[in-house]
């Protein structure tokens, strides 16, 4: 009983929190307090999701796919990357350093050269994507598989493990967890990273969705985008959640959510 | 080789002016000044002292896994080099895999050793059966309490039927009941299987009741004070604690750590 009371809430607590706030916003709207262009009126947002829905949904799967390949791509690179660096001694002391001194970099600003060397088309957006969600993923993977203490070592040792052993049957395990922390964190990023990139070189997509609402002063169309962005992105958020669930259930972070 | 292998060999365990020292860049600490001690096929033999004493460096240095700064150690005449494989280690915390349930955790002993699942799998069933967890085979160690994942990380160590089992403060952070019962089960665990084990331990009570000899190590940097011959009937049992020559072996090595400054009465 008690569980299914909790998921009740779970449920609708949120959602009452919604509800009230967009009676907030239609109050706000309806009695003149903010002007039209500054804050539309819900029905206004609902009106341009009713008749503009194939443009919207266009242009939000068109930056989905931004985002998968881009963080796919931020994955498989970064991961490989962690485990080349915890790994071998050689290359964590010429690319670590090299990699963390990148990050001060402000990786939005390279957007305009990806746009010179790449152009217009999916790659820049793609690499945007990338270089901004890949940084989490290889710190997460590197600091997971570095953390492992001396008895679980000595007890690896003492089975006659070898190094590769004892990665591919301990060291990977137990970084699971501090690698799930990073993908959460890289996905959040790699959203953001499509929607520069869409910004600033592209012709599709909901970043350039919102630009053009922008350009025609057509805040509820920048509104819609908003939501759909905001949408887009808690479901990928979900999605990493669930394989997280499923990965490690005998995870601390996880027992009370499988219980 | 075969011919020394009987239980007619006596130093099965020879620890030759074993020295160990610490360096830092600027400091260096000896933990261990010049050990030398045997340990006979068979026999349970505790390092009892105080912490910092070097004990468990010691344990660490048999099994090959840290390297002595002099002296040597061999086993059945075998100069150790490198981490020795054919012993289980039992360590202070349990260190099991949450991954993994119970059967598992034992089990990744055999996996990691290559051997046969199908023989070893009805053996590690039965070792966790001997110490009560015949239910919790399928658990995993987060639904373990303390002493029952120590438990598991025992018959982890014996699944693969080592010569050599060494423990480094196994029940030291389990609450003063379940130890009691750990060092029953441990008993009863050796004499159905006498392998020989060397148990690191602070507990003079703890190594009076299992131990065949105890070795009594003074503090920092440590060297063999005294070893003492436990000469007390098996199985030994709640009221072997009771008995005035119990009493008079724990007090005979609270006395030796009087002089040497360990405890001050």
């Amino acid at each position: 009983m008690k569980t299914i009371d909790r998921d009740y809430s779970k449920i609708l607590y949120p959602t009452a929190t919604v509800a009230l706030a967009l009676l907030a916003w239609d109050a706000l709207t309806r009695f003149g307090a903010t002007p039209a262009y500054a804050l539309p009126a819900p029905s206004d947002v609902l009106r341009i999701f009713l008749t503009r829905w194939p443009v919207i949904l266009s242009n939000a799967i068109s930056t989905t796919v931004v985002v998968i390949i881009g963080y796919g791509l931020s994955v498989v690179v970064g991961a490989s990357l962690a485990v080349m660096i915890s790994s071998s001694r050689a290359f964590e002391k010429s690319i670590y350093p090299l990699l963390v001194g990148s990050q001060a970099i402000p990786k939005l600003a390279l957007a305009p050269l990806f746009v010179v060397w790449f152009g217009f088309g999916l790659l820049p957006k793609v690499l945007m994507t990338f270089f901004i969600s890949v940084f989490p993923i290889v710190v997460s993977t590197v600091q997971g598989i570095a953390s492992v203490e001396p008895e679980l070592e000595f007890l690896a040792r003492s089975m006659g493990l070898g190094q590769y052993r004892t990665f591919r049957m301990i060291r990977l395990y137990r970084a699971l967890p501090s690698i799930f922390a990073g993908l959460k964190v890289a996905i959040a990023l790699a959203v953001v990273g499509a929607v520069v990139g869409e910004f600033v070189g592209s012709d599709e997509g909901l970043g350039i969705l919102l630009l053009r609402a922008i350009a025609a002063v057509n805040t509820p169309l920048l509104f819609a985008g908003l939501i759909v962005l905001t949408v887009l992105a808690v479901i990928l958020f979900g999605l990493i959640e669930l394989s997280e669930r499923i990965a490690i259930p005998w995870h601390v972070s996880q027992r009370s959510k499988s219980a | 080789m075969k011919a020394f292998d009987g239980p007619h060999v006596e130093n099965f365990v020879d620890i030759r002016d074993v020295r160990k020292v610490y360096s830092r860049r600027q400091s260096s600490v000896e933990a261990l000044a010049r050990v030398s001690l045997q340990v006979r096929r068979g026999e349970f033999v505790s390092l009892l002292g105080p912490s910092g004493c070097g004990k468990s460096t010691l344990l660490m240095i048999i099994g090959g896994l840290v390297a002595p700064t002099a002296g040597e150690i061999h086993i059945e005449g075998t100069l150790v080099r490198e981490a020795q494989t054919d012993l289980g280690i039992v360590f202070q915390e349990p260190v099991l895999l949450d991954w993994r349930t119970s059967i598992e955790n034992v089990m990744i002993q055999v996996e990691a050793r290559r051997l046969d699942r199908k023989v070893y799998l009805p053996r590690a069933r039965q070792l966790l059966t001997s110490v009560g967890l015949e239910d919790f085979q399928d658990k995993y160690p987060f639904e373990l309490s303390g002493g029952m994942r120590q438990r598991v990380s025992i018959c982890r160590a014996l699944v693969h039927r080592p010569r050599l089992l060494l423990m480094d403060e196994p029940f030291g952070a389990l609450d003063a009941l379940t130890r009691d019962q750990m060092n029953f089960d441990l008993q009863r665990m050796w004499m159905l299987d006498p392998i020989t084990v060397l148990l690191v331990t602070h507990s003079i009570s703890e190594a009076v009741f299992v131990s065949d000899r105890i070795v009594v190590m003074s503090p920092r940097p440590g060297t063999v004070d005294t070893i003492v011959e436990v000469d007390l009937p098996r199985p030994r049992g709640l009221d072997t604690q009771e008995t005035p020559e119990f009493s008079r072996y724990v007090r005979d090595i609270k006395q030796r750590f009087a002089i040497h400054g360990v405890i001050r009465g």
